[in-house]
């Protein structure tokens, strides 16, 4: 089951130029690619979040450029490009009373959505989405991708 | 045991030190109507002769002095000695004006390091003691009176002065560094370099006593100090016109022992100018019994604070000073209320969550003021979840309000963006136009 937990990046930035430029900066000196990303803001500040291919160096290099960060435990989500494909896994999740903290998506290289998700109980998640047959990607997928 | 510097002064039976005061009191008032044109001019603009003071309750008919008054007779012009007596000048920074200066002569010096001697006996720093004094060496007061009041008890000096910080912290272990003496605030940026290269105070050095001064703090900043580093962290109480930092807490860490040998104090109301009795809070106005070169009648300290004259457990019989709380001039007035960074201070650093360092912002938006607090994200409060710190902005904002009476906008920054300070820390931002 823990090898269904993706690793986020997950970061405090106050809302202001050049913040941006400098995490991308950090990441091409320390070679590292970003898979997913979304900033979510709330006024004065954003929280920045990141799939990325080396969790545990990105941490490191974003802690040492003084960056507040922390590494979150996210779900992954292989979904079919059909409709109802959304639908499908939040039923599910709401019928065990699992609540969707938040959740984004991208399209990778294969042309498949991937949903990123955190959730109130990450074990309970992967029980019941993979009981449902959902497809749950983990860290080696997100080298691949 | 509890050890003393002078045991006879600083136990004697508080009637003593009252007539000690008094005919000291005495003394001055002749010595500054004789030595001082300004004293003189000052007294019979007033009518007060020095013999109309008698006792110690004639001290009120006495006109107060200003620091604006050191200031009109910049540079020397206050002063009751002749230059050539001098032995040292000091310079205060002059933020709120022109600078002033403070001149010594070699018996203001010794009663200086002799207080410093007492307070620094009174927690436990003496001989085989290395002080680490990182004040500012110069003009400012605090690195050469520590200096000075360190080597009077036979403790060693090392003489860092303020900055370098990894330099500070090298020497802090390598010589063993079981005191330090600098602001709070710098103080707290040391404890961060340290952890940020791996070290710890409480655990990698022999550091057992922080003497902090030269800007309020608060009691909830004290037990944050002393749980981080595993310090005895003390107040130190003292201005550049009072020669410099003077007296500090004893062991039991209650208000500051002020010497009553050396100084006569009272707290007024601020608007009205009249003494309020012990144990109500107003301003505190000292009178100095002891120094020859620029002795200060009333000197409107404008510092915030309540007089304790009750029995210390410490023997001590001197009256003590209870933290204070802002100098009248920090003050600010936001949308009529006052408020001191210190009451501020107090309140962040019961929350957990929130750092050391802050600033006050104070801006005059549509004719209102308004006032926003910013403090740092720690890596132990940040969430990911945008409304776990949104709710966590609004756990200080009513916190603030609640003790303020004030409505306060919080803002949380990065980390280690609040500027760090080596010396005094400033803490607030006004940018209104008055």
């Amino acid at each position: 089951m823990e090898e269904k937990i993706i690793k986020q990046i997950s970061l405090f930035a106050e809302n202001k130029p050049g913040r941006l430029a400098n995490i991308a900066a950090n990441f091409r000196k320390a070679d590292i690619n970003i898979r997913a990303f979304t900033i979510a803001e709330a006024g004065d500040f954003g929280i920045i979040r990141m799939v990325v291919d080396k969790p545990d160096v990105a941490h490191e290099v974003l802690h040492d450029a003084g960056f507040t960060v922390s590494e979150t435990s996210v779900l992954g989500v292989e979904m079919e490009d059909v409709p109802g494909g959304l639908g499908k896994i939040a039923d599910v999740l709401g019928g065990q009373n699992i609540n969707i903290d938040y959740a984004y998506a991208f399209v990778t290289k294969t042309e498949k959505a991937l949903l990123i998700l955190r959730v109130s109980d990450i074990g309970a998640s992967i029980q019941v989405l993979s009981g449902a047959g959902v497809k749950l990607i983990d860290m080696a997928d997100i080298q691949e991708i | 045991m509890i050890e003393y510097w002078n045991p006879l002064v600083e136990r004697m039976p508080v009637d003593e030190l009252d007539k000690m005061q008094e005919k000291k009191l005495k003394s001055l008032v002749n010595y500054v109507y004789q030595h001082s044109d300004f004293y003189k001019k000052r007294f019979d603009d007033v009518g007060i002769k020095p013999q109309d003071i008698q006792t110690l309750d004639d001290l009120k008919k006495l006109p107060f002095t200003y620091k604006s008054d050191l200031r009109d007779t910049y540079p020397t012009g206050m002063f009751c000695v002749p230059n050539e007596q001098l032995v040292r000048f000091h310079v205060s920074s002059g933020t709120t004006g022109k600078p002033t200066v403070v001149g010594y002569t070699r018996n203001d010096i010794n009663e200086w390091s002799t207080s410093l001697a007492r307070a620094l006996t009174s927690i436990g720093v003496g001989r085989g003691d290395v002080i680490q004094v990182s004040y500012g060496y110069g003009l400012f007061t605090g690195g050469l009176g520590l200096h000075y009041g360190a080597e009077e008890v036979g403790s060693t000096v090392l003489p860092t002065s303020s900055g370098n910080t990894d330099k500070q912290l090298e020497l802090m272990q390598d010589l063993k560094t079981s005191a330090i003496a600098c602001t709070p605030s710098y103080f707290l940026f040391m404890n961060e370099v340290a952890n940020q290269t791996g070290l710890s105070i409480k655990d990698d050095t022999q550091l057992r006593v922080g003497i902090f001064g030269a800007e309020p703090w608060s009691e909830e900043m004290r037990v944050r100090i002393e749980e981080a580093t595993g310090i005895k962290a003390y107040d130190i109480y003292g201005t550049s016109e009072l020669s410099g930092p003077l007296c500090t807490e004893c062991q039991y860490q209650d208000g500051i022992h002020i010497w009553a040998d050396q100084f006569l104090l009272e707290v007024i109301d601020p608007q009205t100018g009249e003494p309020l009795g012990e144990g109500e809070r107003g301003e505190l106005v000292i009178t100095t019994l002891s120094k020859e070169a620029l002795p200060l009648i009333r000197y409107r300290i404008g510092d915030i604070t309540v007089i304790n004259k009750q029995p210390c457990k410490c023997g001590r019989t001197h009256p003590r000073i209870m933290r204070v709380l802002g100098r009248a001039d920090d003050m600010l007035i936001v949308r009529g209320i006052n408020v001191f960074p210190g009451q501020v201070e107090s309140v962040l650093m019961t929350i957990p969550e929130v750092g050391e360092h802050f600033m006050i912002i104070v801006d005059r938006i549509n004719e209102l003021d308004v006032m926003k607090v910013q403090i740092e994200m720690t890596d132990e409060a940040f969430s990911d979840k945008v409304n776990d710190i949104i709710i966590l902005e609004k756990k200080v904002e009513s916190s603030l309000k609640h003790v303020l009476n004030l409505a306060v906008k919080v803002e949380l920054v990065e980390k280690g963006t609040i500027p760090r300070s080596m010396g005094k820390a400033k803490k607030v931002m006004d940018n209104r136009k008055l």
